[in-house]
């Protein structure tokens, strides 16, 4: 099966971990991530405007130029790409007046027909977890897991549709089918300052210090995300804890990572010596 | 008996004036009696000095074309633009590494960029703007070095760019870094300069520059030339 895939500014610079591996672990799967050309940047994020239609361009025309391919879905990992892709398409979906503007601007005709899709939907509606548990449900080996979202995947939940979003479940379910085991944590959907850390770095060592005394609290081997944000802040605001007492330090994967390593991926090929917590002892055992 | 040359009505600086269609922008200020003293450039197609922003009566569209390439037409409303301020770093070549790093040191604002693609369509040259500042921003340095490569650096895009970015000074740091630490190096240069430097060619410069006249004359006459 083919798709088309939008990388993202981060996951071609920063992240290049996680563009590696989600393309080699849903290539395993039978799917293709065929790159979207000539792509730009998203623009991060959604403007809080709701007349604010030039930071909705960008991502308008990424959705444009996938319609004119005559694609339907475009998958994108990182969590904020998604978002913005996600709401972008609902804007242009619902709000009349951005649709017009929009279109008007770009001098295209995108109604909104290509659906912004995270590779786990892609796991779960495509191959199915059934069928995932069917192949590949010793691979963790009872790992526990802790299944961290953050914000940007869920919230606002009428536009971005992944579940509950005080209790999301697609990651827990990915988990299971895996042979891990989930761990259940308070801070699952607890923002963890994302990119406060450039000025107000104080704001997100409280933040992930409360995230990560949860996911250690409730046993977690090792946190997974899907935000490259999220890894970067929760991994190496661990430094800052390093010399506390009773601080046990726990890795942070992406899943693809861990999905990569469960389809014996290369280490050397999963971009973990950006990690601060060496994830290695995790991803041996699998 | 003569022909009848077309005329055209074009307007240059708000004023109205008659000039035989067929003839560049730039030849046709100078028709109209106007005399570039500075600032004009080549007139080759090849320096950007000469960018110019035209409309046309009922058209809303901005248009843009080198004074010196563009045929008038019926009705264009001229604008020179000399040149547009632009944010110009200083950087050593030999201190930056061919990555994101170096663009985002240097020009911050890259990261600005809201994907407008105004850039693009103000392009004389018609040159992927935006997209080479998109290869830019993720680091990719050849890319942008490749895509900005027939730039004439005239500007309009930094005039036009409201994140104000000046995507041509990006784009010539990108082909500095591309020059400087990507290409690949020339093997028969380097060996070549290492033969001087052991002093291969020594003796035969002494030599020539001790020559009597009459015997150089002799020597540049005989030498080899290439068919």
């Amino acid at each position: 099966m083919q798709i088309l895939y939008f990388p993202g500014c981060t996951l071609s610079t920063k992240a290049k971990g996680l563009d590696i591996t989600t393309r080699e672990a849903l290539a395993a799967l039978g799917v293709h991530l065929c790159e979207l050309p000539r792509w730009t940047c998203c623009g991060t994020v959604f403007p809080l405007a709701q007349d604010n239609y030039i930071q909705m361009v960008a991502a308008a025309r990424l959705l444009a130029t996938s319609a004119s391919l005559g694609e339907n879905r475009l998958v994108t990992v990182c969590s904020f790409c998604y978002h913005v892709l996600k709401r972008v398409n609902h804007a242009i979906k619902n709000n009349r007046e951005a649709k017009e503007k929009i279109n008007n601007y770009l001098e295209e005709n995108y109604s909104g027909e290509v659906q912004p899709v995270h590779p786990l939907e892609i796991i779960r509606n495509d191959y199915g977890f059934n069928r995932l548990r069917e192949k590949l449900g010793d691979s963790l080996k009872g790992l526990r897991v802790a299944c961290y979202y953050g914000c940007m995947l869920v919230r606002p939940p009428g536009e971005m549709n992944f579940g509950n979003p005080d209790n999301p479940t697609i990651m827990e379910e990915f988990i299971a089918a895996l042979g891990g085991v989930p761990v259940d944590f308070a801070s699952k959907t607890k923002c963890c300052g994302s990119y406060q850390i450039l000025n107000t770095p104080d704001l997100v060592a409280n933040r992930t210090k409360e995230i990560l005394a949860s996911a250690a609290a409730s046993g977690a081997q090792a946190i997974i995300t899907s935000c490259p944000l999220c890894q970067f802040n929760l991994d190496r605001q661990q430094e800052k804890v390093a010399d506390k007492k009773n601080f046990r330090q726990i890795p942070v994967l992406y899943f693809t990572q861990l999905l990569a390593a469960v389809f014996k991926v290369p280490l050397d090929k999963m971009g973990i010596e950006e990690h601060y917590v060496d994830p290695r002892a995790v991803l041996k055992e699998i | 008996m003569a022909e009848e040359k077309e005329m055209v009505n074009i307007y240059i600086m708000g004023k109205q004036y008659q000039v035989p269609y067929g003839i560049t922008i730039m030849k046709a200020m100078e028709y109209a009696g106007y005399r570039f003293i500075r600032g004009c450039g080549c007139r080759g197609g090849f320096c950007g000095a000469c960018a110019t922003v035209f409309r046309k009566p009922g058209d809303f569209r901005i248009r843009v074309g080198l004074a010196c390439q563009t045929t008038v037409e019926e009705g264009m409303y001229l604008t020179q633009i000399p040149f547009y301020p632009a944010n110009k770093a200083t950087y050593n070549l030999e201190e930056l590494r061919p990555d994101l790093e170096a663009i985002l040191k240097n020009y911050p604002e890259t990261t600005r960029c809201l994907g407008c693609n105004a850039c693009t369509k103000i392009c004389p040259q018609e040159l992927d703007v935006m997209y080479y500042i998109a290869a830019a921003q993720r680091g990719d340095i050849a890319r942008c070095a490749e895509m900005s490569f027939d730039c004439l650096m005239c500007g309009l895009c930094a005039s036009r760019c409201p994140a104000e970015i000046v995507q041509y000074n990006v784009a010539i740091l990108a082909r500095r870094l591309y020059g400087r630490h990507v290409a690949p190096r020339a093997e028969h240069l380097a060996r070549r300069v290492e033969e001087i430097k052991n002093g291969k060619y020594d003796e035969e410069i002494n030599r020539l520059t001790k020559l009597d006249i009459v015997e150089l004359k002799k020597l540049y006459d005989a030498r080899d030339i290439e068919p």
